[in-house]
């Protein structure tokens, strides 16, 4: 095998110039070493510079390139050509609003985030060094502080589609119980009072999306057990 | 394009989100001043998520340990074209900022004794020397991600103002020289705005673009350096760039040394272990400089593998399977998704990558940009501080010591923030007058963009910048390819300024911002290739054919004409120098010797 031709169908749209979005069918030559469907959509862009996505690391770090491939949300950069069904069917990610082509406007995640004040909190005085952590204790961070904010998940997530102002989602809880299951953090209460609403942890019905789609193999539905557990036990 | 440039004034402006730019963006937040924080990309989305192996910091949590040694090593690594100033303010300082970012709630990995776990780390040593220590204080192999999104929440505490995905476009200078301030494009309007300010900090990271291959993300550009040579400011020591032995050939991916310590080995396209002619007793092991080295030698000879014979082999099929899936899941991973072999079965594709940009904008300690000016060769540009990959301090000099760019970030960061607060505090830096010209400017550049007929494309002119930089300047220097790469890159700067987009959409106009980024890359191509090509000696990163290994210039190094640091700039494309700041603070100073490990 030396190169290969794949077929595409790419959701466009600039506000700019079109009145409502359209499917492009475009065909495309690629070398033996062009394995990534990021490497393919790069070369596209080569040749039609309007064709328009987020992307930096390449690496599946960052999660600036997540979109949705034949139907399931995932990162460009981290997806084989050749696994996928033709024609490759890309949109942008479902239920944001799309600025243009391929890239949504995250607003909404990202403030679902920030929603559940995502950084530690400690009132005792500052120690003049590090705070202690047993190893045991830090293993509890392992499956939550790896998260790329890439939004796979709560945008493959129906409670997020109907509620993205009211529902956390996936990413935010995620982070949620990062905080509360750090043992340095002191602001449990809080932050359990800060979900405690039918919207914002309880529109999570289990349905695991957001397990199946997650590029770093995280777990947000049992992070979300969690935390619902630990309502229950606060509630009797 | 928008004509109408509107004007947001705030005390300080950071562009750049990554690691340097969210350490200053805590100190200026803290202090209740005004801050705008501008990133191309969401703040955990800059390169800094990269970084792997770790922080470095004396903590001795493990075992003895002393900034002081700290120092040597940084010293001796640098091939002593570091400045032992700023080297020692950085080892002294590291301590404090660790410590502070596991205040803020970074997620190191810990030892029993419930503090921050170190491990060892090449060119970390004890006692001047002596042996291996545990210096690196790490959040497994994930610790830029860590470190980043610790840094953001913080952020976020703190209330800090940013702009995510804006690109800064050109740098405002007054007719004295003072900054105020930068211009910028909002991506998703396409609108222009000034950002009118007492303080700017550049935090832009670094420039691994230039390269044809590289470990470095897209957005990896070096727009701090375009801006600052643009605007008349020197970069400094651009010519040595760090290469890492094994990237995976084509992605560019980092492929850990550790794959090499369980017992890789590198063969060319006879399936050759090459290694055992260069380096007989390390042979694989040897250090990066020599391993990269001796690969663009067989690469050079023909004797690389693969259809355009430019890689070469890293096998590891003679071990045992379980070994692979013990030690080495997350390499055996990534050449699975990138190289697309499963080592247990076959050799991975390799190639030398560039890694690290050890120049930058010339900075003091304290975080304050530096020029020559009237005669003296450090003078401070008011109103302009710099941080991270993008500036140069110089604490890495002509090499960088793994684990010591994270440290940069927090030590530099927090001193530019800190001395740009105290340079507002002390009321030095008012809200100048803008001159309308520099705002001129940057819309001749974009209406330039927008109007060019016949003119170049971006892809091809960008992929012909990294092919010449890959060819002439890279992991090995030939006198002969070095002057031809001058006349190479000068013709590539050409096309660079006909380059011609097709999108002309106002939204998020992602061919826009990749134009804009080559007019960025082309300076400090340009400065590189011209600073590689002047500095006749071989010293760090930097090694050419010219200036072999005698017994009066061990390795190549020439002190006595050569111990000294580049400064290039845009216009004239002209080479300066300016003394090495062999006095540490308060240390001794560590004189010059050959570098032996
Ligand atoms: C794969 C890899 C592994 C590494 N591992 C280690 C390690 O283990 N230890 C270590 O010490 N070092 C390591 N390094 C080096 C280190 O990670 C980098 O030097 C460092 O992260 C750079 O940080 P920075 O803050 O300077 O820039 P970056 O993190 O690159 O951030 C640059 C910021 O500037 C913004 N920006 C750039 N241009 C513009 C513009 N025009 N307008 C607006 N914003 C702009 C970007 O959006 C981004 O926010 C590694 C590097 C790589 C590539
Ligand atoms: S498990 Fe909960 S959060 Fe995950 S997709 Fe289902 S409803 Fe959404
Ligand atoms: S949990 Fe997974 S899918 Fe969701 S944002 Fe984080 S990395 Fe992405
Ligand atoms: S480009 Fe960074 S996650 Fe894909």
């Amino acid at each position: 095998m030396s190169t290969r031709t794949v077929q595409f169908r790419i959701y466009r749209y600039d506000p700019d110039k079109d009145a409502k979005p359209w499917m492009q069918d475009i065909s495309l030559e690629l070398e033996e070493t062009e394995r990534k469907l990021l490497d393919a959509i790069v070369k596209l862009k080569a040749k039609d510079d309007s064709i328009s996505f987020r992307r930096s690391c390449r690496e599946g770090v960052c999660g600036s390139d997540a979109m949705n491939i034949n139907g399931k949300n995932g990162l460009a950069c981290l997806t084989d050509v050749d696994d996928l069904k033709q024609p490759i069917v890309l949109r942008p990610l479902p239920g944001l609003p799309v600025i243009r082509d391929l890239i949504v406007d995250m607003t909404q995640f990202f403030a679902q985030y920030h929603s559940i004040k995502p950084y530690l909190v400690n009132h005792d005085p500052l120690p003049e060094r590090e705070r202690l952590q047993s190893p045991q204790d830090r293993d509890e961070l392992d499956g939550l502080y790896e998260c790329i904010l890439c939004a796979c998940c709560s945008t493959a997530c129906p409670s997020f589609w109907w509620n993205p102002d009211k529902f956390v989602g996936p990413a935010g809880l995620l982070a949620a119980y990062r905080f509360i299951a750090d043992t340095r953090d002191q602001a449990t209460s809080e932050r359990l009072d800060n979900l405690e609403d039918p919207y914002r942890l309880f529109r999570c019905h289990t349905i695991m999306n957001c397990v199946d789609v997650c590029p770093k193999g995280l777990n947000p539905t049992k992070a979300i057990g969690k935390i619902k557990d630990m309502m229950m036990r606060r509630a009797v | 394009m928008a004509a109408s440039v509107s004007v947001r004034k705030f005390d300080a402006v950071i562009v750049g989100a990554g690691g340097a730019g969210l350490r200053a963006a805590i100190q200026l937040s803290e202090a209740g001043l005004r801050t705008a924080v501008i990133s191309k990309v969401f703040p955990t989305r800059s390169h800094t998520v990269a970084a792997q192996g770790g922080v470095a910091a004396s903590l001795g949590n493990s075992e003895e340990d002393h900034w002081h040694w700290h120092m040597y090593d940084t010293v001796k690594g640098s091939d002593w074209l570091g400045d032992q100033d700023a080297i020692e303010f950085m080892c002294r300082k590291a301590n404090e900022v660790v410590i502070e970012l596991e205040h803020y709630g970074m997620p190191f990995d810990r030892l029993d004794n419930g503090r921050i776990y170190q491990r060892p780390f090449g060119g970390h040593m004890s006692n001047f020397g002596e042996k291996p220590v545990a210096r690196s204080c790490a959040a497994a192999d994930r610790t830029g991600h860590a470190m980043l999104h610790a840094l953001y929440q913080r952020n976020l505490k703190v209330n800090t103002h940013f702009f995510t995905e804006w690109m800064a476009l050109d740098l405002i200078r007054d007719a004295d020289g003072d900054v105020l301030g930068v211009t910028a494009l909002e991506m998703e309007t396409g609108d222009i705005v000034a950002f009118h300010t007492r303080a700017t900090i550049f935090a832009t990271g670094g420039a691994g673009r230039i390269y044809h291959s590289s470990t470095n993300a897209f957005i990896n550009t070096g727009d701090g350096l375009g801006m600052a040579a643009r605007a008349g400011i020197p970069l400094e020591d651009m010519e040595f760039w760090q290469f890492h032995p094994t990237g995976v050939a084509g992605a560019g991916v980092l492929i850990t040394e550790g794959v090499r310590g369980e017992g890789g080995i590198l063969r060319n396209a006879q399936g050759e272990r090459f290694m055992e002619r260069y380096a007989p007793n390390a042979k694989d092991l040897a250090s990066r400089d020599v391993v990269s080295r001796a690969m663009v030698t067989e690469i050079n000879e023909g004797r690389g593998c693969g259809p355009n014979k430019d890689y070469v082999m890293l096998d590891i099929t003679h071990l045992q399977p379980e070994v692979i899936m013990k030690r080495l899941p997350g390499i055996r991973e990534i050449s699975i998704r990138f190289a697309g072999v499963d080592p247990i079965h076959a050799p991975i594709p390799v190639v030398p990558t560039c890694h690290f940009q050890m120049g930058g904008i010339p900075i003091n300690y304290r975080g304050q940009v530096v020029a020559p000016k009237s005669g003296l060769s450090e003078v401070v540009v008011p109103g302009f501080y710099a941080a991270g990959e993008c500036s140069c301090s110089s604490v890495h000099g002509a090499n960088r010591l793994g684990t010591n760019s994270l440290l940069e970030l927090l030590v530099f960061g927090k001193s530019a923030g800190e001395t740009a607060i105290n340079d507002m505090r002390m009321g030095r830096r008012e809200h100048k007058p803008l001159p309308k010209e520099s705002i001129d400017k940057t819309l001749a550049r974009l209406d330039r963009l927008e109007n060019q007929k016949d003119g170049t494309d971006v892809h091809e002119t960008r992929l012909a910048l990294q092919r010449v930089m890959q060819k002439h300047a890279g992991v090995f220097r030939f006198k002969d390819l070095l002057e031809q790469g001058v006349h190479e890159i000068m013709a590539v700067a050409e096309q660079v300024s006909h380059t011609q987009i097709k999108d002309k959409s106002r939204v998020f106009n992602t061919a826009r911002i990749e134009a804009l980024e080559l007019d960025n890359l082309i300076e400090v191509a340009k400065a590189t290739m011209v600073g590689a090509e002047a500095r006749k000696e071989s010293r760090g990163s930097h090694v050419r054919d010219d200036a072999p290994d005698t017994p009066e210039h061990p390795d190549g190094r020439d002190d006595e004409n050569w111990l000294k640091h580049t400064l290039w700039y845009s216009e004239g494309n002209r080479i300066d120098y300016k003394p090495v700041h062999m006095d540490p603070l308060t240390v001794a100073s560590i004189p010059p010797k050959k570098r032996a490990y």
